[in-house]
């Protein structure tokens, strides 16, 4: 059975993914989140879809790097595992973060320093027995600093270099590291942008991108696709034409 | 505050939304609300019974978690934003079914549970209230009611095509039905008069289970439709009958549906259908959800969007009052598309508030023409009242408070179970709060 270590298996995207890898075959389930109870939710949903599959929750401190290296050394002592896929995170208020410092401290912390230290705890584990695949959630909003949400851009920023510095020392590895860039997607962490009008990305085709991704062993993935360009354009912009943009 | 449509689109109202994700918080998560709320799953109601202008939407679709199933007996738990689409495609290859299921699968089961909707067939299996057999209800004080048929049953049924109005619906069992597959036996019948409906739907009864029909309301050529009956089938063609699906990408600046082309509309669909007429086998999802396939089809009708109009009519008058309805209909000059015209059985209503009576119930879909429309449904009102039948308030979004109170004799004891911190737009125009 594949071993599927989900961290921040509470977050709507990474939940969808785990809808599909179970309705897919069974496999046992390591679902880390930092509230347990919400996590035995999603275990439980995940069991109906899936009878035949095993499940672990697990919590941990996700800000505290000694924890975050025991529950891995725990997990992938455990079982070999075979996808881990890292999700977690929480969608700041730009202003809350520019007007009050421990709000901006914490948004990075959380969608910028955890994952990376979750993806060089696991690709630890992975490279010592050169086997798993890693998938790291970052986000369009990391491809260039923007007004609207730098904070937010800046932590998924890291998370991108992160992840193209462990993609270029695992070049001759056995072990793989996907980034995904979602754009902006139907949530709950997203429900106050619908509301003013975003479109936004249907979750479960995101989630099936994210999926086949890994399954072909992809480095980057914008999800929906069309971000791909739309970031490329963003990116390439000059100064003055971007500097003019309300975005 | 944002503004939220139903699908009708008929007019955006601002609403401060609430989005539950946590059945463990349920409670606090409905105690930060400072204004009355409603629930509201996937917006399908065509009115207003799903909003509330100017208040509270608590929205469900992140409660979509299954708690349990047994595939024994077939009884699943779930919460209530589970998706009526996310069972079908779970269970059906498990061999279990939706027993009953309306026309879109797009609906969340506590929607489904609200409305106690119905589907092609009602003769059956009655309505969907009467296969839940508990619910979960949280009450915006804190107090939970645990209700089912037998325990609490004033509360199950006040709470079945309840509208929401008693609480908030958090989890449900459902007793699902065995199947052999996702495959229909289907007939397509052509029929030339309101008579030759009513024959035929008399004897489909006893030998198929689905039965609904299509009717061209702007023919000159009188009264005529499509009739169509299904039954299970372990036929198993090859292919998987999932259709490509499409999507209406942007509201047109007006409606597509209008006078220009609904004759056009509904004579090619009726030559097309007459030519596919005969047996054949379908998958269930066109079957039981033809416009599923059509994304966002609810924006073909334009900026102003449009009315639903669903009654039923008791049925030793259905015939003359389903007649005078279409002649109304034909001389205003108003039409419908998606025109749709069915008999319920004789069957005893899970819910106090349920929908489906024995009778005639007869379904319109007219593009928003402002009074042009709304004075075509008063004179349709009239017949309905007459004939002592009675509109569907899912998708209503005009009815009068007197229409209401006729066609639900059991509103007063209704009342009783309302919650008081639940108001919906749909609650305080026809019941006043």
């Amino acid at each position: 059975m594949k071993h599927i270590v989900i961290i921040g298996a509470t977050s709507a995207m990474a939940e969808q993914c785990a809808r599909l890898w179970a309705q897919r075959e069974a496999s046992h389930f390591t679902l880390v989140a930092r509230d347990e109870q919400r996590c035995r939710v999603v275990a439980e949903d995940l069991r109906v879809r899936s009878p035949d599959s095993t499940f672990t929750v697990t919590t941990c401190d996700f800000l505290n790097a000694q924890s975050i290296q025991e529950m891995t050394d725990r997990i992938c002592n455990a079982r070999t595992v075979d996808i881990a896929l890292i999700a977690h995170g929480t969608l700041p208020d730009q202003n809350e973060c520019q007007s009050d410092l421990a709000a901006c401290e914490t948004a990075l912390l959380v969608n910028g320093l955890s994952p990376a230290l979750f993806a060089e705890a696991l690709v630890g584990h992975m490279t010592n027995i050169n086997h798993g695949s890693l998938a790291i959630i970052g986000s369009v909003a990391g491809d260039r600093g923007r007004k609207s949400n730098y904070t937010y851009g800046a932590a998924k920023g890291l998370v991108d270099r992160y992840a193209q510095g462990l993609q270029h020392r695992l070049a001759q590895s056995a072990v793989k590291v996907t980034l995904v860039k979602p754009g902006p997607t139907d949530s709950p962490m997203t429900a106050h942008l619908k509301l003013k009008g975003a479109s936004l990305a249907d979750i479960e085709a995101v989630a099936k991108d994210i999926v086949g991704a890994i399954e072909r062993k992809k480095t980057t993935v914008y999800t929906p696709g069309k971000w791909l360009i739309i970031m490329l354009i963003i990116r390439h912009l000059p100064k003055f034409v971007f500097n003019k943009m309300d975005i | 505050m944002t503004p939220i449509n139903s699908w009708g689109r008929l007019n955006p109202s601002s609403h401060v939304l609430y989005p539950l994700s946590n059945r463990q918080l349920l409670e606090s998560q409905l105690g930060q609300s400072t204004l009355p709320g409603i629930a509201h799953g996937m917006g399908r109601s065509y009115g207003d019974s799903c909003l509330n202008p100017g208040g509270s939407l608590w929205l469900t679709s992140g409660l979509d978690h299954f708690r349990s199933f047994d595939s024994q007996s077939g009884r699943l738990v779930c919460e209530a934003g589970v998706q009526l689409k996310a069972i079908q495609q779970l269970l059906i290859p498990q061999g279990w079914m939706l027993p009953v299921t309306p026309g879109t699968r797009f609906v969340t089961i506590g929607g489904a549970i609200a409305n106690d909707v119905h589907g092609k067939n009602h003769h059956v299996q009655g309505s969907f209230g009467d296969h839940v057999t508990y619910i979960k209800l949280v009450r915006t004080d804190g107090e939970v009611i645990e209700c089912s048929p037998n325990e609490n049953p004033e509360w199950f049924a006040a709470t079945v095509g309840g509208l929401g109005l008693t609480g908030i619906i958090a989890e449900a069992e459902i007793q699902l039905r065995k199947v052999e597959g996702p495959w229909l036996e289907t007939e397509t019948i052509p029929y030339f008069s309101l008579e030759e409906f009513f024959t035929l739907a008399d004897e489909s009864e006893n030998d198929w289970e689905y039965t609904v029909s299509w009717v061209d309301c702007v023919s000159r050529k009188g009264t005529r439709g499509i009739f169509m009956r299904a039954n299970h089938t372990s036929a198993s063609p090859s292919g998987d009958g999932q259709k490509r699906s499409l999507s209406i990408p942007f509201v047109p600046p007006v409606s597509l549906v209008n006078r220009l082309t609904l004759q056009p509309f509904n004579h090619s669909y009726f030559y097309l259908q007459q030519r596919q007429s005969g047996r054949a086998i379908s998958h269930y999802g066109p079957f039981f959800y033809p416009l599923d396939n059509i994304r966002n089809w609810n924006r073909m009708y334009g900026p102003r969007g449009f009315y639903q109009y669903q009654s039923v009519i008791p049925r030793h008058c259905g015939k003359a009052a389903t007649q005078a309805m279409l002649d109304e209909i034909a001389r205003s000059g108003e039409g419908s598309f998606l025109t749709v015209l069915k008999t319920f059985a004789k069957r005893e209503a899970p819910g106090l508030m349920s929908f489906p009576m024995e009778g005639v119930t007869l379904a319109l879909d007219f593009p928003n023409n402002g009074h042009r429309t709304l004075n075509l449904f008063e004179r349709l009102d009239g017949i309905v009242s007459e004939a002592g039948g009675r509109i569907y308030p899912a998708k209503d979004a005009r009815m009068s408070k007197s229409l209401f109170a006729a066609g639900y004799p059991r509103l007063q004891e209704f009342l009783q179970y309302r919650d008081p911190g639940i108001s919906s737009g749909f609650s305080r125009r026809v019941i006043g709060s």
